[in-house]
């Protein structure tokens, strides 16, 4: 081989830009093939992107509607994965929250909003964090792997809910549609300035999430089980506490995510609520490198790719597909970019012994 | 002979972003030639050695085998120009026979010829004196034995060049022995064998040059026949130092920790700890002494919480500790720290800085829900003072530290705690004599103020000339307890092979 990869031992700030830079470059680049393939100008098609995403104030509150459950699931996920607890599943903790807060809102639809909301929000908070307390428990208990538990219980929860929708909650009103009746005016959130206001908890969560990482003891004691458990353990840390209240917080977070996207967002509860979130988050997570307002920003650029790519299918009538190639495209650069940041391409020395020098 | 040097280093610099670990250094190693790296922690002899071995790459300066400059980019190059690492931790791997370790990673056809390749394992072992049974198991193995393995794995894979990186700090003194015998033997066969030790009576012994280095640049190369102990130090230090090791006379009488018929299984149900029995009094420092797998873990960890107790009594002040958890325990001033051979695994966490690292034994008995800085933050400035660590700065990841600085933080942090009882396992591991001192001089400092200190180390010299009473352990078991000031250091080297002490021989005490 020529060439090879070593390990940088170290990149400074602008470096690391510069690669990321030269990535989306690549990725506008290479689309852009694929674009003129399809028989239309790539530049256009870019510039719609960006008027899809930003171009009216409606586009801009539909991105920001994107963007508060990506930015409040990802917070989640990154007090997990500070600890190094890989939690996959804040898509089945997203549907739990929103199944604890429909079952209030379905039940007491007549209680006055300034009450049945923050019931809600609780009922959510705890419906998710418990779904994420019961893989902890099994990892602090008897090591199970996170990653396959959490996963599996993704499934549960969506089947879960599919349940509900066609059997028990089923709405006997929408005539054999298999749906769950539509929330009553009080169990919805209301707008502020235009938006529902998800992105003023999303904004505080953001402020809550980083001082919680940064400054309480309880994540300074997630930060230090997450690099070593020996010594977590030496320092006094209760191991198995720590990772049950963490992932309790995890997947509260994503529960309120669930509460916010039935209430606000679907006005009921069903399937497709969670709509790959979850798993959205986890990649807006580690692109944030999990950092609270890095989160913030990641989420925001997302939402505006997946509204932009949503925007283009209308204006040039492209299927589904190619709209998501283009996604796919872009993601598959900056995250390959990742690679780069850790790894240089150097040309390859090999050591050649000289021919035909004897021992002296 | 001719004037071209095996080995040689010209002017080589290495930099670790704003840390330059090598300056212009220059070394030249000769055939048959055992030549000692001493320098202080952190002076760049692992730095050095490590692009010898094609690890690190230089960012100048050229290396030359036999005249003929070469450039490796990776340890297979290095290997393939004969030369041969050991490192500090073993690179073996545990479940596989000494043979398979050997073979393992080699290039070889689909089919292995295996008696071909034990003919030429054996002729290697007969040609350097190695006694490496073949067919035993790496986890059955002492630690002496591994690394007599992996000094045959090298010299099976043709290296010349021998690099031993402190190879005597996990040995007993009769296995260092047998290891000085392996190296002679290399000599004399013309190779080249490059040693790193801090160890000034070993340097003394075995090596016929010596390079010092002192913070990343060569300070002279000397001939051993030309020089002496006390030279050197001052050498690698820079400055005159006193080289004996004070012991304070024993204060106290209280015992502040008695440990009953103490048990302690492992995780597969062998007792590692088959019934202690022993007295730790205030103001004494009370070491143990044995090979590195003897129980000096568990026992520190079973006295810190950390490891379950099967029966037996832990009495700290009178109060019984087993059952109590680490956070219990530590609040009522029982310190320890444990240099395990990473320096790192526990007690401090690599990916944190200095304050973070410091904040941990603090921010319990913080009140509230958040954490504060501010006292981590100038106890981590007065720490780095006073123990001299090297650091870019209070904020800088302990990883990218040197083992010694590393050292220095988790020592300074255990010290500030004030304790009552002080455990401390290996604080000098590694460590360069200077540095080393200054760590006794701490624990003595401790001592005065009647803190009951366990101290476990390997170096007996310093075992002997530090505490007040030896404790011998062997395979879990109490093997004798001596009075330092008459322990000889081949007696208790028998009792750390599991030779149980004669009591009319005198010196038992407990």
């Amino acid at each position: 081989m020529l060439y090879k990869f070593v390990k940088r031992s170290e990149i400074t700030q602008r470096k690391s830009i510069e690669i990321r830079t030269v990535a989306i470059l690549l990725a506008l680049l290479v689309s852009a093939l694929f674009i003129l393939i399809l028989d239309l100008n790539p530049l256009e098609v870019y510039l719609a992107m960006i008027k899809g995403a930003f171009g009216s104030s409606y586009r801009i509150k539909q991105t920001i509607i994107n963007t508060i459950p990506l930015v409040i699931t990802s917070l989640g996920i990154a007090i997990a994965f500070k600890m190094k607890f890989w939690n996959i599943g804040a898509e089945g903790q997203i549907m739990m929250g929103a199944f604890a807060a429909s079952f209030f809102a379905l039940r007491f639809p007549e209680l006055p909003p300034f009450l049945l909301l923050p019931l809600m929000m609780v009922a959510g908070i705890i419906g998710g964090g418990l779904w994420a307390v019961i893989p902890a428990f099994f990892k602090a208990q008897w090591e199970t792997n996170e990653t396959i538990v959490t996963l599996m219980m993704n499934y549960i929860a969506l089947k879960w809910v599919t349940y509900l929708q066609y059997g028990p909650w089923r709405d006997q009103k929408a005539l054999g549609f298999p749906k769950i009746p539509n929330f009553s005016e009080n169990a919805i959130l209301p707008n502020v300035f235009g938006v529902h206001i998800g992105w003023i908890f999303a904004l505080v969560l953001i402020v809550l999430t980083y001082i919680f990482m940064n400054h309480s003891k309880l994540g300074f004691e997630i930060a230090v089980l997450g690099e070593s458990d020996n010594t977590a353990r030496y320092a006094g840390i209760n191991i198995k506490k720590t990772i049950v209240i963490a992932l309790l917080i995890s997947g509260g977070l994503s529960g309120l995510t669930g509460v916010i996207q039935a209430s606000a967002v679907s006005n009921t509860l069903n399937v497709e609520i969670s709509g790959g979130i979850g798993y959205t988050a986890i990649i807006t997570t580690w692109l944030g490198s999990l950092s609270a307002p890095l989160i913030l920003l990641v989420s925001i650029l997302f939402a505006a790719l997946i509204q932009g790519g949503s925007f283009i299918q209308t204006a040039f009538g492209i299927p589904e597909a190619a709209a998501l190639i283009l996604e796919g495209m872009i993601l598959f650069f900056v995250l390959g970019s990742e690679f780069f940041v850790k790894y240089k391409l150097v040309k390859n020395v090999v050591y050649q012994p000289v021919a035909g020098k004897e021992e002296v | 002979m001719n004037n071209v040097k095996y080995i040689s280093m010209v002017n080589i610099t290495k930099t670790f972003g704003k840390v330059i670990a090598n300056k212009n250094i220059n070394l030249s190693v000769n055939k048959g030639e055992i030549h000692a790296l001493l320098g202080e922690n952190g002076a760049g002899k692992s730095t050095l050695m490590n692009m010898l071995s094609g690890i690190y790459i230089p960012d100048s300066g050229s290396i030359f085998i036999e005249g003929e400059e070469v450039k490796f980019s990776s340890p297979k190059d290095s290997i393939q120009a004969g030369i041969g690492m050991i490192h500090q931790h073993f690179k073996l791997v545990e479940v596989l026979t000494a043979q398979e370790n050997i073979i393992l990673g080699q290039k070889t056809g689909f089919f292995l010829n295996k008696k071909a390749i034990r003919e030429k394992i054996e002729e290697v072992q007969r040609k350097f004196q190695l006694e490496v049974d073949l067919d035993k198991k790496v986890y059955e193995m002492s630690v002496g034995e591994k690394q007599n393995l992996e000094i045959l794995k090298v010299l099976f894979r043709g290296a010349k060049i021998l690099i031993l990186d402190e190879p005597t700090a996990v040995l007993t003194p009769q296995e260092t022995a047998k290891l000085f015998i392996i190296m002679r033997k290399m000599k004399e066969e013309g190779c080249a064998v490059i040693f790193i030790s801090h160890k000034m009576n070993e340097v003394m012994e075995i090596s016929d040059k010596i390079t010092v280095l002192r913070k990343g640049e060569t300070v002279k190369t000397v001939d051993k026949e030309k020089t002496n102990p006390q030279e050197l130090t001052e050498l690698m230090v820079g400055y005159p130092v006193d080289l004996s090791i004070k012991r304070l006379e024993k204060q106290g009488r209280k015992a502040v920790l008695r440990v009953r018929n103490l048990r302690v299984e492992n995780e597969e149900g062998i007792e590692v700890l088959k019934g202690l029995n022993f007295d730790l009094r205030a103001g004494e420092i009370l070491s143990i002494a044995g090979i590195a797998g003897s129980g000096q873990k568990e026992l520190c960890e079973a006295i810190a919480g950390l490891y379950p107790v099967k029966s037996g009594e832990i009495l700290f002040k009178g109060e019984n500790l087993v059952g109590k958890n680490p956070k219990e325990i530590i609040a009522k001033g029982v310190s320890m720290s444990f240099i395990p051979e990473d320096r790192l695994g526990m007690g401090l966490v690599a990916a944190m800085d200095i304050v973070d690292n410091i904040l941990l034994k603090q921010y319990q008995k913080q009140k509230g829900f958040l954490v504060n800085r501010k006292p981590a933050t100038s106890k981590a400035k007065e720490i780095i003072k006073k123990l001299d660590i090297q650091t870019p700065g209070i904020y800088h990841p302990i990883r990218d530290l040197s083992g010694g600085n590393i050292q220095k933080v988790l020592l300074g942090r255990e010290l500030d705690t004030n304790p009552e009882l002080l455990i401390t396992a290996y604080p000098v591991r590694g460590l360069d004599i200077n540095t080393c001192h200054k760590i006794y001089d701490l624990l003595n400092e401790e001592k005065a103020k009647g803190v009951a200190i366990l101290y476990i180390a390997e170096d007996l010299d310093s075992l002997i000339g530090l505490s007040d009473r030896i404790m011998v352990l062997s395979n879990g078991e109490i093997t004798g307890i001596v009075e330092a000031r008459k322990a000889t250091k081949e007696q208790i080297g028998l009792m750390m092979l599991g030779e149980k002490i004669n009591e009319t021989e005198g010196a038992y005490v407990v």
